[in-house]
């Protein structure tokens, strides 16, 4: 199977003060189609940073970034823009939902961007609220949700448009661990069922059990 | 694409405290701007509405005013039989020959002396200016010692009301009638007998100006030629409507300077507060920014919203000015700085287009304060923005 992550010696240095900070020192990283992965390590590592640039929000001080066959840093800022909405779902630790959207508002948010009419965005939106189990609760404003909730409404939104490729910042980290086996089981669905890659970072070794790969960090540089 | 509108204004809706200061700060100074186009459009209608288009005004050449101007009756009645003034029905030539005096009379309100125009006419005036209207009591009586006085000055003069009586120049007038002239500068004056008032105020055998409907207005270029090449006359006709109009223009126009300038220093005020508005809400939201940018949103569509919403606070601000501003609608003022030196009192005017202009000044401060703010946003890097609480 294709690589759909291709992660080629890749460097991503930050100065601040005139001081070098080598946060990714020589990452290679292959994930094939159908894969979930988890990404592990101290706080401090990396992980945040490398998943930063598969998904196409940051780009690397050296090294190559490959995602669904393109070549990230040749894009032009808006053609990356672009890119994302079509090919990454995001999933963060606070779900970052737009407070005064509504569920389904929120969901139909990446397909604002994809050439559909109101009709079709509205009946996609609804369709991904129901793959979370969450289509009763479409009128619902965040802060009538539970955290779970809020997760679920925020993976249906990295759903809707069909990206290819998930990425997930600690998705359960801020949940109680009941709804953290809900959010895993439902990334495991969408991985199995719905085909989608997955890369996710996370701190909970509960989680990473649940990928097929575990991949640490340290220190910038992969381990395993 | 961009963000929905629903999305902007939900936005202000939740976040009103901070919209607050903005929306305040913008709808003062929409209200400020507005009122003073108001008076300024209050005094050109009422300016403008004196004298008509079809009329002549002699006056005497070079003479910046009526009361500056002053010929003799013989030239008076010379220019009178001229066959492009038109006839009455009487036959008579529509020509009202006036003498125009500046009383001193106590202010209504404070007895302060106050500048009041004291017009000498002929039963000819009400004939020669249309607009002329006895609204309470009677015209004067012709060689008595009676007046008529505008429905504005009496308002705002001692002694103006209908039976009382002013002394001007140690003789008495008794008030007998009330008048309007469509709410034009008229209304601001009294009016008595042209034979009467020219010896008691020492006039006699000559006038301040003479009014005249001409038979074809388009004459008036003509007759004004040939009155200015008679070696015997020192006069000039003008457009009645706009020798009056013309009076009006310097107080008018510093009224106009006076609201840019006021309007552009509190604007820039506003313009500040609805900057450091906007500052806080693009703060308050840079994880949201983020996250936008990462699900696709360009950085243009970012910086649209937030324009969006600043214009939409700022038009916010601007309706409540305009409200704030309306009640002002003709609310009556006055001002002694005219070329005759009297007092002219005229209403506020808030016109459509004064509303459109403030509506317009609003969104103007709404899209500059919102300018920076909304170009940081859209300049946040990605990482950066989603890295905030
Ligand atoms: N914009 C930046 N400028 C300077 N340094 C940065 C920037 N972004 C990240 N860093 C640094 O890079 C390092 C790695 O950060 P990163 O967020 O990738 O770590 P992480 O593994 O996700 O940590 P955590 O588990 O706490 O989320 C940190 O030392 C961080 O301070
Ligand atoms: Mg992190």
């Amino acid at each position: 199977m294709a690589n759909v992550v291709d992660v080629q010696g890749v460097r991503k240095v930050y100065n601040r003060d005139s001081l070098e900070i080598v946060v990714l020192d020589g990452i290679t990283l292959l994930v094939p189609e159908g894969e979930f992965v988890a990404l592990m390590g101290p706080s401090g590592s990396g992980k945040t940073t490398l998943l930063n640039l598969i998904a196409g929000i940051d780009r690397p001080t050296s090294g190559r970034v490959t995602v669904a066959g393109t070549d990230v840093a040749r894009l032009s800022e808006s053609a990356l823009a672009r890119w994302r909405s079509r090919t990454v779902g995001f999933i963060f630790q606070f779900y970052n939902l737009i407070p005064v959207l509504t569920a389904l508002e929120n969901v139909q948010l990446p397909l604002l961007l994809a050439p559909l009419s109101r009709k079709e965005r509205r009946e996609r939106a609804l369709t991904a609220l129901r793959i979370v189990g969450l289509e009763d609760r479409s009128a619902h404003y965040p802060r009538q949700l539970s955290g779970g909730q809020e997760q679920r409404v925020a993976i249906a939104r990295a759903i809707v448009a069909d990206p290819k490729v998930l990425v997930a910042d600690e998705p359960t980290g801020d949940l109680d661990a009941r709804s953290a086996e809900e959010i895993l089981t439902l990334m495991e669905t969408l991985n199995r069922d719905f085909k989608k890659t997955i890369v996710m970072v996370t701190h909970d070794p509960r989680a990473a059990q649940r990928a097929h790969a575990q991949k640490h960090l340290d220190k910038g540089v992969l381990t395993a | 694409m961009a963000l929905p509108i629903g999305y902007n204004v939900r936005n202000l809706v939740v976040r009103w405290k901070v919209a607050l200061l903005a929306v305040g700060g913008i709808g003062l100074v929409v209200m400020v701007f507005v009122v003073l186009l108001a008076m300024a459009s209050g005094f050109r209608i009422a300016l403008g509405a004196t004298g008509a288009g079809e009329n002549g005004i002699v006056v005497q050449r070079g003479s910046g005013s009526e009361l500056t101007s002053y010929f003799s009756r013989e030239q008076g009645n010379l220019i009178a039989v001229d066959s492009r003034i038109a006839r009455g029905s009487d036959g008579q030539p529509l020509a009202s020959p006036e003498i125009v005096i500046v009383a001193n009379l106590p202010h209504r309100v404070d007895g302060q002396p106050t500048n009041v125009t004291i017009r000498g006419v002929t039963s000819r005036a009400f004939e020669v200016r249309r607009n002329i209207a006895i609204a309470e009591g009677r015209r004067f009586t012709p060689g008595l010692n009676e007046v008529v006085v505008g429905r504005r000055i009496r308002d705002r003069i001692r002694g103006l009301d209908l039976g009382s009586s002013i002394t001007v120049q140690r003789r008495a007038w008794q008030v007998v009638g009330v008048f309007t002239a469509d709410g034009s500068a008229f209304e601001s004056e009294v009016w008595g007998d042209f034979d009467v008032m020219g010896p008691a105020f020492l006039r006699g055998g000559g006038q301040n100006s003479l009014t005249v409907r001409l038979g074809d207005p388009a004459t008036l270029k003509d007759f004004d030629r040939d009155l200015q090449a008679n070696p015997q006359m020192q006069v000039e006709m003008h457009q009645e409507r706009q020798y009056y109009a013309d009076q009006a223009g310097p107080v008018a126009r510093s009224l106009l300077i006076l609201a840019g300038f006021v309007s552009i220093v509190m604007g820039i005020g506003a313009v500040f507060g609805a900057m450091n508005t906007m500052y806080a809400i693009v703060a308050a939201r840079t994880r949201e920014i983020g996250t936008l940018r990462a699900l696709g949103f360009s950085r243009r569509s970012i910086l649209l919203a937030f324009l969006i919403e600043s214009a939409f606070l700022a038009l916010v601000g601007g309706v409540v000015g305009c409200l704030l501003a309306f009640p002002m609608n003709g609310f009556t003022t006055a001002t002694g700085q005219t070329a005759s030196f009297s007092e002219i009192a005229f209403a506020f005017r808030v016109t459509p287009p004064d509303l459109l202009r403030g509506l317009l000044f609003a969104l103007a401060m709404g899209v500059l304060g919102g300018l920076l703010p909304a170009r940081r946003a859209s300049r946040l890097p990605i990482t950066v923005a989603l890295r905030e609480a």
